[in-house]
């Protein structure tokens, strides 16, 4: 058999029906996430038809969009921001109830972001097929799974059938060489990356990232990666499986156990793309040249590192960006007074993200003025920071020490910024208005997010970090 | 709603909105996707460009303008339909009035939301869309069938559609009920995988 990609092997393993000059393929479905936004219109359809969820088993849900994240009231009750979340809520319950699908609801020690839940459980496999109604669903190529974001009709389609609709798309390999240099992470890389290539750079394609600097990457920073690969417009990102990956599986609940795993890892084994396999496209990058790296304007590839000054406007659209954020081209972003600190989101929420925001807190306080959201990307998550006393690092500080769930990352559920306050946020959007309608929004890593907690203004986390250790 | 209004003809002025990148945030903000319904979403289309802080119509919003009113086709500046795969973000702009979306480049989970729901996402060449751009208001006469645009000036521009969205379009169907007909396939390829393992 002729060289095969990833893709190509995880797409050949799942078509039902292949695609012919008049209709698109049939893509069965192996794992189907849902949360309370953009499913109810897909279950009130299944209903209007009489048709029931073919594989329950392989759906599972969550509550997180417009979960709140804020302390429960003085009964242990979640405070909905209106009636409306909280009705959106109820609907999930009940159609989950009434149609067989496992809830991680508000009981479950299982609740969070459905991005952070799914490999957090081990639900999230390699070789698999993942969808959900959420574009950021790519986060679970980061295990070598097929994964992405679909809308509500599809969600429906999947509910009713366990299986897609689609035409096969491109292929783009992002090879990253080169050592990441110290005092970067992932979400620099990922900046990085979709500055050099541009938010429409992936648009037809899944992103296979590949390299030195990819496999040096850890499970957590390897899934910031792939949440991303959207903002560059690509349907997927994926990276090829490996020990990174099967030392994370390895023992979670829902991974196989025993003889099953050792089945699973030899399958698993063959996934990486063969040699002499063709993309599309092909992209290198040099990890070197990363450097602590935000964004500056309304979309994520308006990027510049923090020691670099932002670029003139090249286009109308590029001024009116640098307007709407109050950013002068010519200067860096360093030292521009922040209002509100954002760490969480599917981009940043995870343990080692609120380790890296709280080995910058240490021992500090919130500069005066400036209001911290910390909100954990699950329950195990929140539980774990607590158990290594993070939440008193934060609290301490003066951060708010929340809840999980999505939060600030789509403010709708309350958490919100005000008309033009600067927020720095680990999440994954800076788009007008995503925070609050007038918001401003800089996309950050979690160490620059709390260092510029830390000093009020956009800073870089080296000093603090170095002070620290003097 | 298991079908949809076939679409064979679509004839109206054009109102322009040349910003690139617009997202679906931007089409409608997040904090109106509390609802369980998928009506009534047109009130929420480009909200925050719309109206200003007060509520009140911002009159310099281009489809605000007298021009634009009962406009059915949007040419939109480049990469369209970026960032969330809200479906809400079609309905919205369905139930706004509009019936296609022309552009360079449109994101796409956006366009695949937009055709399963009966708003025709076309994408044009560079010069075309630079043409339509440069020349709001102008009459097209968009043939479905044909892939064609005609313009009142004279013009005429062709484009791509998948084949299957445009017999989805055509006839009005939805693709759900083509699925629910491979249910005999859907549960062979079940059975094989689960002998194989
Ligand atoms: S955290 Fe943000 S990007 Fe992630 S699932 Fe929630 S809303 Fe979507």
């Amino acid at each position: 058999m002729a060289a095969r990609t990833l893709f190509e092997k995880l797409w050949d393993a799942h078509v039902v029906k292949a695609a012919t000059p008049a209709t698109p393929g049939i893509l069965y479905i192996d794992l189907h996430l849902i949360h309370e936004v953009t499913s109810p219109q897909a279950f009130a359809e299944l209903r209007a038809r009489g048709l029931s969820v073919r594989c329950p088993e392989r759906t599972l849900a969550t509550l997180d969009h417009s979960t709140p994240t804020a302390p429960f009231d003085d009964l242990g009750q979640p405070v909905y921001a209106s009636e409306e979340a909280a009705a959106q809520v109820g609907e999930l319950e009940k159609n989950c109830a009434q149609f067989g699908i496992r809830l991680n609801g508000w009981s479950s020690e299982h609740r969070g972001i459905v991005h952070v839940i799914g490999p957090e459980l081990g639900a999230t496999q390699p070789g698999m097929t993942i969808v959900c109604g959420d574009s950021h669903t790519s986060t679970h190529g980061a295990f070598g799974a097929l994964a992405f974001g679909i809308g509500t009709t599809e969600v429906g389609h999947v509910l009713a059938t366990q299986c897609l609709l689609q035409n096969k798309p491109k292929t783009l390999a992002i090879e990253v060489d080169g050592d990441l240099p110290a005092g970067c992470s992932a979400k620099d890389l990922v900046l990085h990356i979709i500055g050099q290539i541009g938010v429409n750079g992936g648009t037809g394609h899944v992103i296979e990232y590949r390299g030195g600097a990819i496999r040096a990457l850890s499970m957590e920073q390897r899934m910031t990666v792939c949440n991303m690969a959207i903002e560059a417009g690509a349907r997927a990102g994926l990276i090829a499986p490996d020990e990174v990956t099967y030392d994370y599986l390895r023992g979670r609940p829902y991974a196989p156990q025993g003889e099953d795993w050792d089945k699973a890892v030899a399958g698993w084994n063959t996934l990486a793309s063969d040699a002499g396999a063709r993309y599309d496209r092909t992209v290198h990058i040099d990890a070197a040249r990363v450097r602590p790296t935000v964004t500056y304007g309304t979309h994520p590839g308006m990027v510049v590192a923090l020691e670099a000054s932002v670029p003139l406007p090249a286009t109308l659209q590029e001024r009116r960006a640098l307007d709407y954020m109050r950013v002068e081209a010519g200067k860096p972003l360093a030292g521009m007074a922040v209002d509100v600190v954002f760490v969480g989101s599917c981009t940043n929420s995870r343990i080692s993200d609120l380790r890296d925001a709280a080995d910058v807190l240490r021992g500090r306080r919130l500069a005066s003025g400036v209001r911290m959201l910390v909100v954990p990307g699950s329950l195990a998550i929140k539980r774990e920071a607590e158990r290594e006393g993070l939440d008193q690092v934060f609290r301490a500080a003066g951060a708010e020490w929340r809840e999980p769930g999505c939060s600030m990352c789509i403010a709708m559920n309350g958490d919100l910024a005000q008309p033009g306050q600067l927020v720095v946020s680990t999440s994954n959007r800076n788009f007008e208005g995503r925070q609050g309608p007038g918001a401003r929004t800089v996309l950050a890593s979690p160490a620059v997010a709390a260092a510029s907690a830390v000093a009020g203004c956009i800073a870089d986390p080296q000093s603090l970090l170095q002070e620290q250790a003097a | 709603m298991s079908t949809n209004r076939p679409i064979t003809h679509i004839r109206s002025r054009t109102a322009v909105l040349a910003h690139e990148n617009i997202d679906t945030d931007r089409i409608i903000p997040a904090r109106f996707l509390t609802t369980t319904q998928r009506d009534g979403l047109g009130r929420y289309a480009f909200n925050d460009w719309r109206y200003a802080a007060d509520g009140t119509p911002d009159p310099a919003f281009e489809l605000n303008k007298t021009a634009a009113r009962g406009c059915e086709i949007l040419v939109a500046g480049r990469n369209f339909g970026c960032g969330s795969s809200r479906e809400h973000a079609p309905w919205a702009l369905l139930d706004f009035g509009l019936r296609a979306v022309l552009s360079s480049e449109i994101a796409d989970i956006f366009r695949n939301n937009a055709l399963k729901n009966g708003l025709l996402a076309v994408v044009l060449s560079e010069s075309e869309h630079r043409y339509l751009l440069a020349n709001p208001g102008i009459e097209l006469a968009i043939d479905v069938a044909a892939q064609t645009i005609e313009l009142s000036d004279g013009g005429r521009f062709s484009f791509q559609l998948d084949a299957f969205a445009k017999h989805c379009l055509l006839a009005g169907v939805d693709q759900l009920g083509f699925l629910l007909a491979h249910n005999d396939a859907i549960g062979q390829f079940e059975r094989q995988r689960g002998e194989a393992a």
